[in-house]
């Protein structure tokens, strides 16, 4: 009895792997058909692979730059309403001084704002994690302070600190600030008990509950708060430069626009979109380096695409 | 110093009242060194509790726990806490799950990883060291939490349902593994445990609690030479401590026959 369940198991097994549904158990001398062992096939063993990561994408970019570039070339919209790509590209490379000059402040704008956002959210969420009062007290004003339009702050930021680097700094900071302090905050807070406990029961000291068990099992929640900040980083610096600046690539934009220049507004548009993304990468390469270990594994197979 | 005379540990009327529940009243008993203690009870009956105040972790509402005629204030670090979840970190390998240990007691780093490979060796683990948890199964996993728990080669070795998630057959050789390591070693244990065969299997003394608030209903001495084989579970001895502690349950009412 339980031999044949056995053996019918062992069938089953083999069935899936060779990926032949249910077919019978093939005598080995009665070959001829299918290979023994066959691979899975070329297309399928491409989608798995992390090549495709890269190609799928940029093929649907393709297509899409394709249609774009035809209905240029049709003639069907005017060259300020829609610039063809190929101008796009050439703009965008013919004119690099300008743009790279340009790029220059509000690069810098996004850095040290988005910095000064982590570098404050941080021990607010970490205070807010081990003080119930500072919790209770700040919790009510960060809502609050998300919920007031940031764009409409703008303006007081350019009367307050007139058309320099500052309100921009602030600008970019206040707007990733609340991403960040929130995952912080659940990412701290997400430390199973029982793991504080086994190291509490080591003898571990708060600092080293903190940084053993407290910090890395937050970090993942940390990165998709501060994902979500750098991306939010670039719409802050162009706002600020577009409420008032004196140098920048949104400054350009909005000038160009005054001057119906299309061409310049849509290669300001490319390249702060380029901007944005790679610092997005660069974010994700960081996050894939303070996150060692396979979180991937037999439950994550298991659990298929579901 | 405490008198020489002391137990090694002395729960001593132990309460323990969350809000409005009482998990444990009035519970005392005590282990001599070396001791291999296990309790069983019924779910919710405040056992977790009372490991949880040994190793230091949580106070007395009233009584004591008393260690070396110590009471127990802070947390107590001449012990090894095996959860009921191995409670193994997912960034860390087996082996840097096992240092975690030693790196909360700053213990030398080299002589640390010399013995946690040792002690992964000894669980059959060897080639599993840079494996992940969740590369892992359950029944690897909670080796290697016994691995950290005894790392730094404590006094105490506390388990928490250590196997209850565990298949039988795993669990088995999981059982036969520790006794193994507790002969070589010879530590106080206090095991906690849903099964009655386990208590039987491991122990020297099986405490029988009641359901909460918990109190001691039973005590039995297990008189089963050692090494015990996994044969021994069908002996009269075995069958009849076993049937015994069955019985306690049956007159507590937490097992019955038909439910009214």
């Amino acid at each position: 009895m339980s031999g044949t369940t056995q053996s019918k198991q062992a069938q089953s097994k083999h069935a899936r792997r060779t990926g032949r549904g249910a077919a019978p158990a093939n005598p080995p001398a009665s070959g001829g058909g299918a290979a023994p062992a066959r691979r899975p096939s070329g297309a399928k063993r491409f989608l798995e692979s992390r090549l495709a990561d890269w190609v799928l994408p940029l093929v649907l970019v393709a297509i899409i730059v394709a249609v774009w570039q035809a209905v240029c070339a049709s003639g069907a919209v005017e060259e300020y309403v829609l610039p063809a790509p190929g101008d796009v590209l050439g703009k965008m490379f013919g004119d690099f001084g300008t743009f790279a000059d340009q790029s220059v402040p509000t690069i810098v704008a996004i850095f040290v704002g988005f910095a000064l956002a982590v570098v404050v959210a941080l021990p607010i969420a970490v205070a807010m994690v081990y003080s119930a009062i500072v919790r209770r007290a700040i919790y009510p004003l960060l809502i609050i302070a998300q919920v007031v339009p940031k764009v409409a702050i703008a303006p007081l930021f350019i009367i307050w600190f007139g058309f320099g680097q500052l309100p921009k700094v602030l600008m970019v900071a206040l707007i990733c600030f609340f991403p960040v302090v929130i995952d912080s905050l659940v990412g701290f807070r997400a430390a199973r008990p029982e793991s504080l406990m086994l190291v509490r029961s080591m003898g571990a000291s708060r600092w080293q509950a903190f940084w053993k068990v407290r910090w890395p099992w937050a970090l993942p929640s940390i990165f998709a708060g501060v994902k979500v900040g750098i991306t939010l980083a670039v719409v802050g610096a162009v706002v600020a430069e577009f409420v008032g600046a004196d140098k920048g690539l949104g400054v350009l934009l909005i000038t160009a626009r005054g001057d119906m220049d299309s061409l310049t507004v849509f290669a300001s548009i490319a390249w702060l979109t380029v901007i944005g993304f790679v610092l997005f990468v660069a974010v994700e390469a960081l996050e894939r380096i303070l996150l060692p270990g396979k979180r991937g594994g037999r439950s994550h197979e298991a659990s298929g695409s579901l | 110093m405490a008198a020489a005379s002391a137990p090694f540990i002395e729960f001593d009327a132990f309460t323990k009242s969350f809000d409005a529940v009482t998990a444990v009243s009035e519970m005392s008993f005590e282990l001599e060194r070396g001791e291999f203690l296990a309790i069983v009870g019924p779910s919710g009956c405040g056992k977790s509790t009372l490991l949880m105040a040994l190793a230091g972790l949580t106070q007395p509402s009233t009584g004591q726990v008393r260690v070396q005629g110590e009471p127990v204030l802070k947390p107590y670090t001449d012990l090894g806490f095996v959860f009921q979840g191995a409670e193994l970190l997912p960034w860390r390998t087996a082996l840097q799950n096992v240092l975690l240990q030693s790196e909360i007691r700053r213990a030398p780093k080299q002589e640390s990883e010399r013995r946690a490979r040792e002690l992964l060796g000894q669980v059959g683990l060897d080639g599993f060291e840079d494996s992940y948890p969740d590369e892992l199964s359950g029944g690897m996993k909670q080796r290697v939490a016994l691995c950290r728990a005894l790392l730094h080669d404590p006094e105490i070795l506390v388990m928490d349902e250590p196997f209850g998630a565990l298949d039988a057959l795993t669990r088995d050789q999981i059982q036969i593994d520790l006794q193994r390591m507790w002969m070589e070693r010879r530590k106080t244990v206090v095991f906690v445990t849903h099964s009655i065969d386990e208590a039987v299997f491991l122990a020297d003394r099986v405490l029988v609690f009641s359901p909460r608030p918990a109190r001691i209903a039973a005590e039995f001495r297990v008189p089963l030479e050692r090494p015990r084989h996994l044969s021994a579970r069908t002996g009269p001895e075995f069958t009849r401590l076993v049937g015994e502690i069955r019985g306690v349950f049956e007159t507590l009412g937490v097992l019955r026959e038909e439910r009214k």
